[in-house]
């Protein structure tokens, strides 16, 4: 069922284009969740979706020094709203200054 | 009429950078004073009030799943807790994200104060936040005043 996520759809590319643009993150790393997401009501009321309408986003940048998680997602949504008012129905955030980074458990 | 919701709009907008601030402005326009109006008195129902896809008892998405759970496992009482399933209401569901400038459901909202989504919830809960949050706003009892119990996980 799963299908081969390594293909990077347009939605994708765009919201990583933006994000390197907007934050010069020092990592960035976006997942295509959507298809564990197709059975949905919403999704299935969309046909399963385009394929592209769940991500999860872990994001490194200095652009978050200082601020707080809210303010960091805001950043984000920001920078992503032409994606959030298209196709994106949800996106896993994941936001962390470079110093907050060694901290977390690599998973 | 308008000043006390403007006030207590402006006191949600805790965030006080300005961008936040701006965006918040932008949005007056696209909310009515009505609309305004209806949603300032239902974040205010209940001391904690949550917007969700589906209902508590049947979650109609993971992230709104995972926040029921979150706020289950703090043992946050029933009456304590209103939840609206936008889904039954698009003009809700459209109003909510004008309204607290947060483009997903499910939102958070602690005594009238917007708190976060499900990533926010999930780290505040790993964080110990939440329980020292839930437990100031008095939606849950304080743990320190309770006798050691055992733990369970």
């Amino acid at each position: 069922m799963k299908p081969d996520v390594s293909v990077i759809g347009p939605v994708q590319a765009s919201i990583e284009q933006k994000l390197t643009v907007k934050l010069s993150p020092k990592s960035l790393t976006i997942s295509n969740d959507s298809w564990q997401h197709r059975h949905h009501a919403a999704m299935r009321a969309e046909g399963g979706g385009n394929g592209e309408t769940h991500f999860t986003v872990n994001i490194v940048s200095d652009e978050f020094r200082g601020k707080s998680t809210m303010q960091r997602h805001r950043m984000i949504y920001a920078a992503l709203s032409e994606e959030l008012a298209g196709s994106v129905h949800a996106l896993s955030l994941y936001t962390k200054a470079p110093e907050e980074v060694e901290v977390v458990s690599q998973a | 009429m308008f000043r006390p919701i403007l006030n207590s709009s402006l006191r949600i907008a805790r965030p006080t950078a300005s961008t936040v601030v701006k965006a918040r402005l932008r949005a007056y326009r696209y909310l009515s004073q009505e609309a305004r109006s209806t949603i300032q008195k239902a974040i205010e129902a209940k001391p904690l009030v949550l917007f969700m896809k589906g209902t508590p008892d049947a979650p109609q998405c993971g992230f709104s799943r995972a926040v029921v759970q979150v706020l289950d496992l703090h043992g946050v009482p029933p009456e304590k807790l209103q939840s609206y399933n936008v889904l039954e209401d698009p003009e809700l569901r459209n109003g909510i994200k004008e309204f607290s400038e947060w483009p997903t459901i499910p939102q958070v909202y602690v005594n009238g104060e917007f708190i976060g989504g499900c990533d926010i919830l999930i780290g505040m809960h790993q964080s110990g936040e939440l329980e020292t949050l839930l437990e100031n706003s008095n939606i849950i009892p304080k743990a320190a005043e309770e006798p050691a119990q055992t733990t369970s996980s």
